[in-house]
């Protein structure tokens, strides 16, 4: 039985059935138990903790805010070159524009000057078909008039025939023309 | 055990024999080399910062793996309460503090694990804890600044009357600051794992069980919250020394 084994392993704090008398944390026979295991668990925590641990953590947040840094310097750095490519892209746009526009002023120009001059060519060979064509107007006018002429004189000679009369050509012809002006 | 022959008679509370210690092998005396259950504790307690601090961090991953995280949290944690609380200049007793911090606060939340004991309920641990801190600061002090280190109890600004009453006071609070230190931590802990039993206790009568039941359960959540608290009190406290020691002045 537990009892017996804690009657002959008797301690000062422990009663006959092994309960505590009092409380055990202030138990002088146990207090350098306590303290001298408390020092060598506090002595193997400050070996491990200052000789392993801490060092390799202290390394590894330096490390990490090192990196940090680092990353938000490059990242600044391709901020700005992704700046100053915008504004190399605006500028080449602006450009563009700019030469593209000249382009078609100059192509308008061209095609202007082209035009201008088919007119005036068109405009001339007009003008040239134009007086042909007058000319060849007056033509069969001049034609027109001197067969009406005829005609009437012919007629004329003849009405004159016919009622008897005689007439001598000059006449008819001036009678005729002096007629026809009217 | 000795509960089993009693609990015919009813109830029965030992809410103390959980921190009697029991040498490992064999039934013998507790003599100051016996390894005991708080030697196993103690190792567990080692083993289990060597598993969070340094198998946790072995990655050394700049993208911290979770066991890293958690050490480095505590880290930065005490690293800048060192540095808010002390100064800067306190930087170079971080392994110190840390240690301490580590130690309390391993001791306090493997105590919560059942069948486990707890070295931070033993007066005389947290004793060596505190009378520590004050016999390491106090001569720090002295050290530093030497008979300059009394202007702590002398007060400038107070009246000329005043200041032999109040050095008097100042002394007495000095030399309270180890007591209150480490009755403060081993009352708390203590304190919580004798409750945590009486509930237990009460858990073997039928009609009280589910009660007492549900108080293990709120204890045992209070007692969760205590462990952290009490070890974040046990280190900030020895900042706020520190500083005493290293800036006397008021």
């Amino acid at each position: 039985m537990a009892t017996e084994t804690h009657e002959s392993a008797a301690s000062a704090c422990l009663d006959a059935s092994g309960g505590a008398i009092g409380m055990p944390q202030l138990c002088a026979d146990w207090i350098p138990h306590q303290i001298f295991w408390l020092l060598v668990a506090l002595a193997a925590t400050f070996f491990v903790m200052s000789r392993i641990a801490l060092p390799r953590i202290a390394a590894v947040l330096a490390e990490r805010s090192g990196t940090i840094t680092n990353d938000l310097a490059a990242a600044e750095e391709l901020k700005n070159k992704a700046a100053e490519a915008e504004a190399a892209y605006d500028k080449a746009l602006v450009d563009a524009r700019a030469q593209a526009q000249q382009i078609v002023a100059e192509a308008k120009a061209e095609i202007q000057a082209e035009l201008d001059a088919e007119l005036a060519k068109a405009d001339e060979q007009i003008a040239a078909k134009t007086a042909e064509s007058e000319a060849a107007i007056a033509e069969i006018r001049e034609g027109a008039v001197k067969s009406v002429t005829d005609v009437a004189k012919a007629t004329t000679k003849e009405l004159v025939a016919a009622m008897g009369g005689t007439a001598d050509a000059k006449t008819i012809t001036a009678a005729v023309t002096a007629r026809m002006k009217g | 055990m000795a509960t089993e022959t009693h609990s015919e008679g009813g109830l029965v509370f030992h809410p103390l024999d959980q921190f009697i210690p029991k040498p490992l092998f064999g039934n013998g005396d507790v003599h100051w080399y016996t390894p005991s259950n708080l030697t196993l504790w103690l190792a567990i307690l080692v083993l289990c910062v060597i598993g969070v601090f340094v198998l946790g961090s072995r990655g050394r991953g700049i993208i911290p793996s979770r066991i890293q995280s958690v050490g480095e949290l505590m880290y930065g944690f005490v690293y800048k309460m060192i540095e808010d609380v002390t100064g800067k200049d306190a930087v170079k007793y971080f392994p110190y503090i840390m240690t301490m911090f580590v130690f309390v606060l391993f001791a306090n939340y493997l105590a919560l694990l059942p069948m486990s004991y707890s070295p931070t309920s033993m007066i005389a641990v947290t004793a060596v804890l505190g009378f520590g801190v004050f016999i390491a600061i106090t001569v720090l002090g002295f050290v530093k600044h030497g008979a300059a280190f009394l202007g702590l109890f002398w007060m400038k600004d107070a009246p000329g009357f005043l200041r032999p009453i109040i050095a008097i006071i100042e002394v007495i609070s000095y030399f309270v600051r180890p007591v209150s230190l480490s009755i403060r931590l081993a009352g708390n802990i203590t304190a919580g794992h004798v409750v945590i039993k009486v509930f237990a206790g009460f858990a073997a009568l039928t009609l009280a069980s589910p009660a007492a039941i549900l108080g293990i359960t709120a204890i045992y959540g209070l007692e969760i919250l205590v462990a952290g608290i009490q070890a974040y009190v046990f280190t900030i406290l020895t900042c706020v020394y520190l500083k005493d020691a290293l800036h006397p002045a008021h």
